[in-house]
């Protein structure tokens, strides 16, 4: 049900509103659009007072100097890497601990659940220093291992599919089991399919959390072979400061997937960003 | 939250008046193998990279060590020596700062912002859009935006203030507008997310409610605060508490756009305490820090839920 307050106004009259919400608008999209501009502006151009509000030609040189003269391509195979194992691990995992969680009677489970969502009260800095500590003793640290370990499961998953099996009707795994399926053909067969919706939202939120990571990278890889692409920039934002081309250029690699992303599952996205906040 | 789901007979006590039968203690190694099959794995990962490695912070924040020589145990002193490092003090200070800007602007924002997309009017999915879209910048995206766009000789933002007529502004080079900059960046990066949980709030608020008020004869400004706002109330506790927790953790963006600087004027919590540990190799005294940072972190929440508790906005 959407609330309409603005008036009785039939649909077709044009809305004050825009008056309002257009300038905000224009307001939000003005960096991206500062970004994509200067991604593909002459150099010189960058530096100019006043900057031409839009490029005199469209140069690529950003694009070439990013992809020839530093690892940025290793970098990007790094995230996808990261990212790629971080959705299919946190699909699986939290998955199947969330159904146990939520439908298998076993010793211990109670403890579990509770000792896992109170890790949700822990913040990550307090981590920090002894997951360092602890990577580098299992030789993890300045390889991309490091990246992605810690991405492999998280306690919000686990709750998120859980309370997602809470919320299906018994019946349906009662009826495969008296058939005599065993739990892991139930979970399979019939529980899985119907979870697309769950597993959508955990991807998305893994896809957003992983891709962006940037202060455990930044800890944990000082070798640049294993650099994440969010770590490479912020590396370039100390070392290249005036190179804005090349930033920009860096910018629109490391932010376009996501944003092409957001633009085909904007339903999902937003569905899934009103669960964080109402059920995290 | 409901969780037993078994049917009764499975869950219940063995009783002495009942004869265990055969096979049943078999049957129970059974159901636990198959539970710890399914949740083992997760389980152990989440649980070995938090619980672990907090007990960890806590034994490291009692000692002096620097990762390489042997440590050695000095108690309470790295908390003592926080309270009265002048250095802690700024950081303090300077996320409190932040926090005061940030969380008021981010919840008034995400109102406004809810309000006023949560409309049928033409292209209300390019408005959406529009706000949503900067959600999904990284921190290293956004940090170097901000250094682009509000660098004082060529920056877009001065650019426009000088169109306007206005004074150049010196920005992220300036101690004293750095923190501000920080904040609006955070503001467009995160708008979203408090104008999301509005707009499913908003979509709460019961439709006969507003129905009523109108036949009442309330205007849309006397329907929204007498209706509207009191409905909207627990959402408010919860994204303040929300947006706070994230205002105190800053450090992406400090990190990417100022390192710290100018003059130190964006030095946060966590900005020290990975200074501290990162740099310094000073594990215990950031470890210190870090558990003073969860402190905080914690007393806050309580704070802001016992207080909508006695006004009685639950919101948990």
């Amino acid at each position: 049900m959407t609330v309409d307050t603005t008036s009785k106004a039939p649909k077709s009259r044009p809305s004050g509103w825009h008056l309002l919400l257009a300038p905000v608008a224009l307001l939000f999209l003005l960096p991206f659009l500062q970004m994509f501009l200067a991604s593909v502006s002459p150099a010189s151009e960058l530096l100019k007072f006043p900057p031409p509000i839009i490029p005199s030609r469209i140069d690529f040189s950003g694009f070439v100097t990013l992809f020839t003269e530093s690892d940025a391509l290793l970098w990007l195979g790094n995230t996808v890497l990261v990212a790629t194992s971080a959705i299919v691990s946190h699909l699986v995992l939290c998955s199947l601990a969330g159904y146990g969680f939520a439908r298998l009677a076993f010793r211990g489970r109670t403890v579990g659940i509770f000792m896992i969502l109170a890790t949700i009260m822990i913040p990550t800095q307090l981590l920090m220093i002894p997951t360092y500590l602890l990577f580098s003793r299992l030789r993890l640290i300045d390889s991309l291992g490091a990246a992605i370990v810690p991405w492999l499961s998280s306690a919000f998953g686990i709750f998120l599919m859980r309370q997602f099996f809470l919320s299906l009707p018994k019946e349906l795994e009662e009826s495969g089991l008296i058939d005599g399926a065993n739990r892991w053909q139930v979970f399979s067969r019939i529980v899985l399919p119907l979870a697309k919706p769950a597993l959508a939202t955990l991807a998305i939120f893994t896809l957003l959390g992983s891709w962006n990571d940037l202060v455990w990278p930044l800890i944990a890889i000082n070798n640049d072979h294993a650099f994440t692409l969010q770590l490479g920039l912020a590396n370039f934002q100390g070392t290249r400061r005036t190179e804005w081309s090349l930033l920009m250029a860096g910018n629109v690699v490391a932010t376009l997937p996501l944003i092409l992303f957001f633009l085909i599952a904007q339903k999902q996205f937003v569905a899934t960003m009103t669960l964080s906040g109402l059920k995290g | 939250m409901t969780t037993t789901e078994l049917p009764p007979a499975a869950t219940a006590p063995p009783r002495a008046d009942q004869p265990d039968r055969p096979g049943r203690r078999h049957d129970r190694r059974r159901a636990a193998l198959t539970g710890w099959l399914f949740v083992g794995p997760a389980t152990l990962i989440v649980l070995g990279l938090s619980i672990f490695p907090a007990g960890w912070a806590f034994v490291l924040s009692l000692e002096k060590w620097n990762g390489f020589s042997a440590p050695e145990f000095v108690g309470g002193k790295n908390y003592s020596r926080l309270v009265t490092d002048a250095e802690f003090a700024d950081a303090v200070l300077h996320t409190i700062v932040y926090t005061a800007m940030f969380v008021p602007m981010s919840v008034l924002a995400g109102l406004f912002l809810a309000v006023a997309l949560n409309r049928r009017i033409r292209f209300i999915g390019i408005y959406r859009t529009a706000i949503f879209v900067p959600f999904v910048a990284s921190a290293a995206a956004t940090g170097i935006l901000s250094t682009y766009l509000f660098n004082p000789q060529y920056g877009l933002v001065n650019n426009v203030l000088q169109r306007l007529g206005l004074p150049a502004q010196g920005w992220l080079e300036d101690p004293a507008q750095a923190m501000v900059v920080i904040a609006i960046m955070s503001l467009w990066g995160q708008a979203a997310f408090t104008t999301v949980i509005y707009l499913a709030a908003l979509q709460d608020v019961p439709g006969e409610l507003i129905e009523a008020a109108r036949v009442d004869g309330a205007g849309s400004w006397q329907t929204f605060w007498r209706v509207i706002w009191p409905q909207l109330r627990p959402v408010t506790v919860f994204v303040t508490i929300w947006q706070t927790i994230g205002a105190i953790q800053l450090f992406d963006l400090v990190y990417t756009t100022t390192r710290g600087g100018p003059l130190n004027a964006t030095r946060t919590i966590v900005y020290f305490l990975w200074d501290k540990a990162f740099r310094s190799l000073d594990f215990g005294y950031g470890s210190a820090a870090a558990y003073v940072l969860f402190a905080i972190t914690l007393l806050t929440t309580i704070g802001v839920v016992v207080y909508s508790r006695r006004k009685n906005m639950e919101a948990f």
